[in-house]
């Protein structure tokens, strides 16, 4: 099961996050890059992939670093999350305001089972693209 | 399927500026996205919008201000960028310092009040038990539902300012009774007495079940004769940075958990707290090990003024040979003012900081190391936020390693 909590379209290579991250001390919003020592995928950038979110944690900042990631263009290119959580989709309704574009967020049961490739948001659904030269 | 009244539709058509109808739209859409069926009024706001972490905050503001939006409750501001009573603190330069100077005096024109701290609960801004607020800074929001009584969701920044303006925020998640019951019951009557009764053990409660819970409400059994407001505020501030928790129970102590039974939810899961767990969760907080230590700092969530006294106190007129940081709010500071403790503090060594802190700003020496705290918080923001690894101690204990110059840890009690 899944729905769009803001709107649009994207593609990417997915990263599902291992472990719960806040954006505000967790992801670098001058690099994209997840910058918290602790976890697990510490040096992966989250620029232009679709990220997958299966815990929405932390920080009530992490809008406001999302906003500057995409103001700086270094936003993931979608959004998807294991449960309902306002603090991100936020960020992309004030980017709306601003006239910026921001990235689709999805909210989709089981995320953190999603496996590693290419895959593509449309409207309401998260759909995996076959890997290149299948 | 969210209804709006009237009075809504008429903000949302623009009938009381561009302002307040942009900061309904933002409203009406989350709502909308949470699945809200409806609004409702709020009695008051706490914004975290203000702390600069790209010019994208300041130009959102700045863009609210422009369109004439102004806030209709009360509102307060959490930490910014810059200590504006001590300004050479912060090292920001350049652009950076101009926009966020110009990010917190946006803030300040919408209407908020510039109270600058992330402990507003400690500043005389108490909501009522039971009043629907929109609160942002996730310990804030913890403690404002725990110990007050009041409930708010965990706001993102800018939806916290957009309820200020329309004095509205969708009617979902904690505002309802049915969401506030307790899903895991944590017995902690386990716990040695003396464990409870160390302030050092209630950021490491938190820790915990920030870690287990998520965005769980727990209550805990067994901890109501150690239970004060310092330590509920560590323990909130812990849970809320290391899981999502935005309210936890006391069974006992906390307003609406006056026994484990009144607020416990049909089929919650139990857990019993050990000491295994809690060390565990403890040596998490630490992420360096040996003795060094470059830099101290307390206050996070900002020191009260009893805990900045208990500083005094520990110090007894000692000098600390590494940079020691006392984080807290100017309210606080001018009541260490009145009662004379500012001068002892600073003749001892300690930087007092102001309407910031050391996570949220450059103030901690360049070059990084390892910084000691009995902050869970601290803990958890300073290493990617400052770069430096951290240690995790007791308030006596950051005394007297600050003192020492080195890591000086009584581990007796976590034997």
């Amino acid at each position: 099961m899944s729905a769009a909590l803001f709107p649009g379209e994207a593609e990417g290579a997915l990263l599902v996050l291992t472990a719960p991250l806040s954006f505000w001390g967790g992801v670098a919003a001058t690099t994209g890059a997840i910058v918290d020592p602790r976890h697990p995928q510490h040096g992966t950038c989250v620029a232009g992939r679709i990220l997958v979110v299966p815990e929405p944690v932390g920080s009530s900042s992490s809008s406001a670093v999302l906003l500057e990631l995409i103001r700086v263009g270094l936003a993931p290119a979608g959004i998807v999350l294991g449960r309902a959580d306002a603090i991100l989709v936020v960020g992309c309704l004030a980017a709306r305001e601003m006239g910026w574009p921001a990235p689709p967020v999805l909210v989709m049961s089981g995320c953190a089972a999603l496996p590693a490739g290419r895959a593509r948001i449309a409207q309401d659904r998260l759909v995996l693209l076959p890997s290149e030269g299948s | 399927m969210l209804t709006l009244t009237d009075a809504e539709r008429a903000i949302a058509a623009g009938e009381e500026g561009e302002g307040a109808a942009t900061a309904l739209r933002i409203v009406a859409e989350s709502a909308q996205r949470l699945g809200a069926a409806r609004l409702i009024p709020i009695a008051s706001a706490h914004i975290d919008g203000c702390l600069y972490h790209g010019d994208s905050g300041t130009l959102f503001a700045e863009m609210l201000v422009a369109r004439g939006a102004r806030t209709r409750v009360r509102a307060t501001l959490n930490v910014g960028a810059l200590d504006l009573l001590r300004p050479n603190n912060v090292r920001l330069a350049g652009v950076p310092r101009a926009m966020a100077l110009r990010l917190m005096r946006a803030y300040e024109a919408l209407g908020c009040q510039p109270t600058w701290t992330c402990a507003p609960y400690q500043a005389g801004h108490r909501p009522a038990a039971g009043s629907d607020v929109a609160w942002g800074e996730s310990n804030a929001v913890a403690f404002c539902n725990s110990v007050l009584g009041a409930r708010t969701n965990r706001y993102g920044d800018f939806l916290d300012i957009a309820c200020a303006i329309v004095g509205r925020a969708p009617y979902y998640g904690l505002h309802q009774a049915e969401n506030r019951r307790a899903t895991l019951l944590v017995d902690a009557t386990m716990l040695p007495a003396a464990l409870r009764a160390e302030d050092a053990c209630w950021p490491v409660l938190g820790a915990w079940l920030g870690a287990v819970a998520g965005e769980r409400v727990a209550v805990f059994d067994g901890l109501a004769a150690e239970a004060t407001e310092e330590r509920l505020k560590a323990l909130g501030a812990a849970a809320a940075a290391g899981g999502a928790v935005a309210l936890f129970h006391v069974a006992g102590v906390t307003p609406e958990a006056p026994t484990v039974e009144a607020i416990l939810a049909e089929g919650a899961e139990r857990m019993a707290l050990t000491p295994a767990m809690l060390r565990t969760a403890r040596a998490c907080l630490s992420t360096a090990t040996g003795d060094t230590i470059n830099a101290v700092a307390i206050g996070s969530p900002h020191a009260s003024e009893a805990e900045a006294c208990a500083l005094a106190r520990l110090l007894g007129g000692r000098r600390v040979r590494v940079p020691f940081y006392l984080n807290t709010g100017r309210g606080v500071l001018a009541r260490l003012q009145q009662r004379g403790l500012l001068r002892g503090l600073a003749d001892s060594g300690v930087v007092l900081i102001a309407d910031t802190c050391i996570v949220a700003a450059p103030i901690l020496p360049e070059g990084g190391g390892v910084l000691l705290t009995n902050s869970a918080k601290f803990a958890h923001y300073a290493p990617g936020n400052t770069g430096y690894a951290v240690q995790y101690a007791s308030l006596a204990d950051c005394v007297e390693s600050a003192v020492a110059g080195r890591l000086v840890r009584d581990e007796s009690l976590w034997q």
